[in-house]
């Protein structure tokens, strides 16, 4: 079993929520990654088995939605927002600074495993542009120099 | 983290500058809860009627009438019936339901609540897009809050009504947005929208009848309860009453959030508000509702922001995210940028979509690389009305457009894109 008891359970409570087990497929995704920052095959066919459904059903989901993952990634995921107002706002030239600071291009990860680097559509901070996501925080307002110094940061 | 409160504000954004407001005794202390208190004591019908006198149109993009919305669903009592609160918010240019969930996520809650009285709802499913992590703590906590309070679960507010409300986060696909792509995700498919009819009232989420709306239309619900539906059309314009939550961004001295009256006139928002353009420049264009819809050129900006004058102009309100374009900007970039963002997101369902958004793009790039040729012109347009009303669902139009725009008002950029072979515009923003 590559999915932990605790993670098991809290699939369960969220189950329980939705008037079909199925509905609480991308809530149990979203744990399954927490765990072990993506969603493995062994994993996927695992939550075939308690959501009763095909392991190519699960597999269809997680391929359609951009925050899952089949396959490992950097410690750190870097995502830029490239779309049109942070575009305006320098968004390209910052994301071009960043893939030779790290020597990388967008969509790929340093050779140590240590930062995934990539574009993203809109995330809803147009005013503070340019802006870029480092997992689940917003860095907001960025110049270059900031934006080096923050992923100088992560370990 | 977070957003900075509106520059101005109204109804909706007053106290956002109370960090105590995102919290139940902040928001109690606001009078919170006391509209949900007296809805309880109307009947749905005189609520939804209420709602239709106000004029409130839904602020996801669409401008449907709200109370109209809540009258499509049955009322025989037979399946249990759902609402569904769209916080999926991935239009770009838009980020006013981010700062709701931020800032009053017991506003969004009580909305809820009287319009799942006025619909018979037993269960609220709130669809919060997967990168917005912090506004999703943020509402789970008020949603704890209120459970914790008795407003949510067996009995609301003390009343014999039960209502729960789940948060389920989206995990980055824009086509969740579109309402019955919306509903596919939410019962833990890809959201490939569904054929309508049937229609969500008849056939919503998890196959009962469901009503769905964006997080800012419920927000006004508990104003237009507690101040009735004349105050309500005391702003705004009479066919587009109330206010709504500007998100200005691109090239302008303050990019912000605005609350402002529907039929401010764009030159206001855009001069006044957020101050004009940087670095002495002057304005080139203007999206005036997020990025599916046509920009607007500088000599237009007089237009009232509100769908009866936006229309005129051959373009829509949409989210109202405003995008500033300075004289440097090439307006065959935009198009590649905006092209690029529509064939990436389109769900594949339909061929006119998959295909048509894959040659936009393509035929975009030709002609900002100086490879295009006159006849590319009459492909893109004709490629974009190909797409228009023929699809599954409005992704198609709303990747048509912004394209049919462009070529409107800045036909000549893409005309000495192809004569000079090259870019003409050397000092515009990098691609
Ligand atoms: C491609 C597409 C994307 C959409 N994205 C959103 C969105 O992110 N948020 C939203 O509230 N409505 C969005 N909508 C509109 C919804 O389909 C629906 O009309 C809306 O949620 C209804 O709520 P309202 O009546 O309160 O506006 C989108 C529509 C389309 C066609
Ligand atoms: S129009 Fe596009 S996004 Fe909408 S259902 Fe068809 S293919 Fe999918």
């Amino acid at each position: 079993m590559v999915i932990s008891e605790d993670t098991r359970a809290a699939i369960e409570r969220e189950i329980g929520k939705y008037p079909q087990r199925r509905g609480a497929l991308l809530p149990a995704l979203h744990l399954v990654q927490q765990e072990h920052g993506f969603v493995s095959p062994d994993s996927m066919r695992e939550l075939a088995g308690i959501f009763e459904l095909l392991p190519v059903e699960v597999m269809e989901v997680v391929h359609f939605y951009n925050m899952f993952h089949d396959r490992p990634r950097g410690r750190h995921q870097v995502h830029v927002c490239t779309n049109l107002p942070c575009s305006l706002r320098g968004a390209r030239g910052l994301m071009r600074q960043l893939e030779s600071h790290l020597g990388i291009h967008a969509g790929e990860t340093t050779a140590d495993g240590r930062i995934s680097l990539g574009h993203e559509e809109c995330l809803g901070a147009c005013a503070y542009a340019p802006m870029l996501r480092i997992g689940e925080t917003y860095h907001e307002n960025l110049d270059a120099e900031q934006a080096k110094r923050l992923l100088d940061g992560l370990e | 983290m977070g957003l900075t409160v509106p520059y101005v504000t109204s109804y909706l954004s007053e106290h956002f500058a109370d960090d105590a407001y995102a919290t139940l005794d902040g928001y109690r202390a606001r009078g919170g809860y006391e509209a949900a208190q007296q809805a309880l004591r109307t009947s749905p019908e005189d609520l939804i009627e209420l709602v239709k006198e106000s004029g409130l149109q839904g602020r996801g993009g669409a401008g449907f009438s709200t109370g109209l919305k809540w009258s499509f669903m049955p009322t025989d009592g037979g399946k249990p019936k759902y609402l569904v609160c769209n916080a999926d918010e991935s239009e770009p240019g838009s980020f006013k339901d981010r700062i709701l969930l931020e800032r009053a996520p017991h506003k969004v809650l009580e909305g809820i609540l009287i319009g799942a009285w006025a619909t018979g709802s037993e269960k609220t499913f709130i669809y919060v897009r997967g990168e917005y992590a912090f506004p999703a703590r943020q509402l789970q906590r008020a949603v704890d809050e209120a459970y914790a309070a008795g407003i949510l679960g067996a009995k609301v507010l003390g009343s014999d009504f039960a209502h729960d409300v789940v948060i389920m986060r989206g995990a980055g696909a824009y086509i969740c947005g579109e309402e019955t792509g919306l509903l596919e995700s939410l019962e833990g498919r890809k959201g490939q929208p569904r054929k309508k009819p049937p229609f969500p009232a008849q056939y919503g989420a998890f196959g009962m009848p469901s009503t769905v709306n964006n997080v800012e239309t419920f927000c006004h619900v508990p104003h237009i309860v507690a101040n009735g539906s004349e105050w309500f059309r005391g702003f705004g314009t009479e066919k587009s009453p109330g206010t709504t939550i500007f998100g200005v961004s691109g090239h302008v001295v303050r990019p912000g959030l605005y609350e402002l009256p529907l039929g401010t006139p764009l030159e206001e928002i855009v001069f006044e508000h957020a101050q004009g353009v940087p670095n002495g420049r002057t304005v080139k264009g203007v999206i005036p509702g997020g990025m599916s819809m046509p920009i607007l050129p500088a000599s237009q900006l007089d237009v009232p922001m509100a769908n009866e004058h936006l229309r005129e102009r051959k373009t829509m309100l949409g989210t109202g995210g405003v995008m500033v374009m300075d004289e440097t900007t090439c307006m065959v970039r935009a198009g590649c940028v905006i092209t690029y963002f529509f064939r990436d997101e389109s769900c594949g369902q339909c061929t006119q979509c998959r295909e048509g958004t894959g040659w936009l793009h393509k035929i975009m790039e030709r002609i900002e690389r100086g490879a295009g040729t006159p006849d590319d012109l009459d492909i893109l347009l004709d490629v974009a009305g190909k797409m228009e009303g023929q699809t599954i669902c409005a992704f198609a139009d709303a990747a048509a457009w912004p394209v049919q725009g462009l070529m409107r008002h800045f036909r000549e950029d893409f005309e000495e894109h192809v004569r000079q072979r090259k870019c003409p515009f050397p000092e515009s923003f990098e691609l």
